[in-house]
């Protein structure tokens, strides 16, 4: 007791306790808003549950149910898969682009830089509300430039095969600006003279990309791929305002499933559930994606 | 630079690209408020007009009529601030622990809280809720604060752990070695060089406080105690095709945004930057 007293006396001791201090409001909230529901989560997820009585235990039920006889959450599965699939490599490639054409040394480039960022401070509900009007099929303005170039659009939202991509389209303009000051950010930190020893070997623009700019680059277009997927999983309010699910629940992703499942039939224990598998498939996906990432990403000085 | 090639050329291709863009990307901000200044016919017009010949500023005033815009704006405000306060503060002070002081298990506990930045919103939305039902805590405002005072999120923390990594830790031992406190250090050293990162978090709360749709819906019922976003998906279902006033609308939600990103670019643009590159 009295060594221990003796060591507390000391500056590493006094610094750990002031540590231990500092840390407590993390530590208290993970436990009460962190720990705690997941826990209760995950017991949930084994009951039928709708909040006004107590949880009843009915074992893998929800899950069974899920997995073999609700065919809405194939089709909020297979929305949410092909939502992601559209999405990621269009933000990618769509960022990059703007990263490497703002990079370019022009004078007033930077007033660019900040005009294709302007749409990165929208978000949510209003971003939903605008581009509700400009997906309008007779006068909005989606169509209308589109119609500038004789294409005659689709109906967007009111088109069971076009709302993803209208989704997608949107999604792509509100964080397109964003990421491209993460690309723009990793462009400049390429040193100069990794392009000066493509050009004494003779290499020409395309040279310098594909030997230089890319595999510097892969790095930080391997975790937005990884982030960006994570992202497109959680879909939610563009649906909930946009289209509520509809066309013909062509717009059911995955987290509007759910939340209609918790809090608009009050199925808490089966929304669990898809929560807990959805975590898991999060889980798996991105695993995959490091295995994966091992192949085509190339960090400096090795690891 | 030895001109071999035409510069001229290239350039002109530069910018013709960087506009080309700028338009496409700015379009739809120009349609916007175009479409708060215009009545019904005007809207509707093929093909459309641009810039109506009156410009309906009813549309504004309308907005304060069909919706109780002022009282929804103090209810954002209200969680607004209150988010930062507690998000700033509380990630700040966690921060500190892990970047400035050393006790034992500190770095294995660091990459746990990266970790759980991991962990999607859903899998504890439900036990949240019921945890907040058992509080008494549904319809008021507690459920959108209080969590924001008890670490302020992973994410800022891990932000503001890299700002204070920057900070020559002489600073600190020699302030020690004076035999000022740990909170002494934190409140009057710590704090007013780490301002940049104070600054980058709070607007990154603001955007998250001022725009979240989920968290109102949920926790939310009374009307009387709705934000913006909430108010304004309400009013989005019920009037769809009032569109000149739901612009409007749309546009007096962003006017403190759009103000503060000019106000704060720098920050701003790098609070963005850095939630992705460092780690």
């Amino acid at each position: 007791m009295r060594q221990v007293w003796e060591r507390l006396k000391t500056n590493r001791g006094r610094e750990a306790t002031a540590g231990y201090l500092f840390l407590s409001p993390w530590l208290i909230g993970f436990f009460v808003f962190g720990l705690y529901p997941m826990v209760m989560s995950l017991y949930y997820s084994l009951c039928r549950f709708d909040v006004l009585r107590v949880p009843q235990f009915i074992g893998l039920e929800n899950y069974e149910t899920l997995l073999t006889a609700d065919p809405y959450f194939g089709i909020s599965v297979w929305n949410t898969l092909v939502y992601t699939v559209l999405r990621v490599p269009f933000a990618i490639t769509g960022s990059l682009l703007l990263a490497v054409l703002v990079n370019q040394s022009v004078r007033g480039v930077k007033w660019f830089r900040t005009a294709y960022f302007l749409p990165s401070i929208i978000t949510g509900v209003v971003l939903s509300v605008i581009w509700l009007w400009l997906f309008n099929p007779s006068v909005g303005l989606v169509n209308e430039v589109l119609g500038w170039f004789g294409i005659a659009g689709p109906l967007w939202l009111q088109s069971p095969d076009w709302s993803k991509p209208a989704l997608v389209l949107m999604g792509l303009w509100s964080i397109g600006g964003a990421r491209m000051i993460v690309f723009l950010a990793a462009l400049q930190g390429i040193p100069d003279h990794l392009y000066e020893a493509v050009e004494i070997d003779g290499g020409g623009a395309w040279a310098k990309f594909r030997h230089v700019t890319l595999p510097m680059l892969s790095p930080v277009i391997f975790l937005w791929t990884v982030l960006e997927v994570i992202f497109s999983f959680q879909v939610f309010t563009e649906a909930y305002v946009m289209t509520q699910g509809g066309p013909l629940n062509s717009t059911l992703f995955y987290n509007l499933y759910l939340y209609y499942k918790a809090f608009d039939d009050f199925e808490m224990g089966y929304a669990s559930a898809m929560a807990w598998i959805l975590l898991v498939i999060t889980l798996v996906v991105t695993v995959i994606q490091f295995r994966l990432g091992k192949r085509w990403v190339h960090y400096e000085g090795g690891v | 630079m030895a001109a071999r090639r035409p510069i001229g050329l290239k350039q002109a291709l530069g910018y013709g690209a960087l506009i080309a863009v700028a338009l496409v990307l700015l379009l739809p901000f120009a349609w916007m408020v175009s479409t708060s200044l215009k009545g019904n016919e005007a809207i509707f017009a093929i093909p459309p007009v641009w810039i109506p010949e009156t410009l309906r500023w009813d549309n504004y005033a309308e907005v304060f009529e069909r919706m109780p815009f002022l009282l929804y704006l103090r209810n954002t405000t209200v969680i607004t601030v209150f988010t930062i306060i507690g998000t700033v503060g509380s990630s700040a002070a966690v921060a500190y622990a892990f970047a400035c002081l050393r006790w034992p298990g500190r770095d294995m506990l660091f990459l746990f809280v990266v970790a759980t930045m991991m962990l999607p919103l859903q899998v504890i939305m439900i036990p949240l809720f019921v945890l907040f039902k058992e509080f008494g805590w549904l319809n008021t405002y507690k459920p959108l604060i209080v969590p924001a005072f008890l670490g302020g999120g992973a994410f800022n923390i891990f932000l503001m752990r890299q700002f204070f990594l920057t900070l020559p830790t002489e600073l600190f031992d020699a302030a020690r070695i004076d035999g000022a406190s740990e909170w002494t250090i934190f409140w009057r050293i710590a704090l007013p060089l780490a301002r940049p990162a104070l600054v980058t978090v709070a607007l990154l709360t603001f955007m998250f406080a001022w725009n979240d749709f989920l968290g109102p819906l949920i926790y939310l019922s009374d009307q009387a105690k709705n934000t913006l976003a909430l108010g304004l998906a309400l009013f989005t279902g019920q009037h769809q095709t009032d569109w000149g006033v739901l612009m409007a609308a749309s546009i007096l939600m962003m006017v403190p945004v759009i103000a503060l990103f000019f106000f704060f670019q720098r920050y701003f643009i790098k609070g963005f930057t850095m939630s992705g590159l460092k780690g």
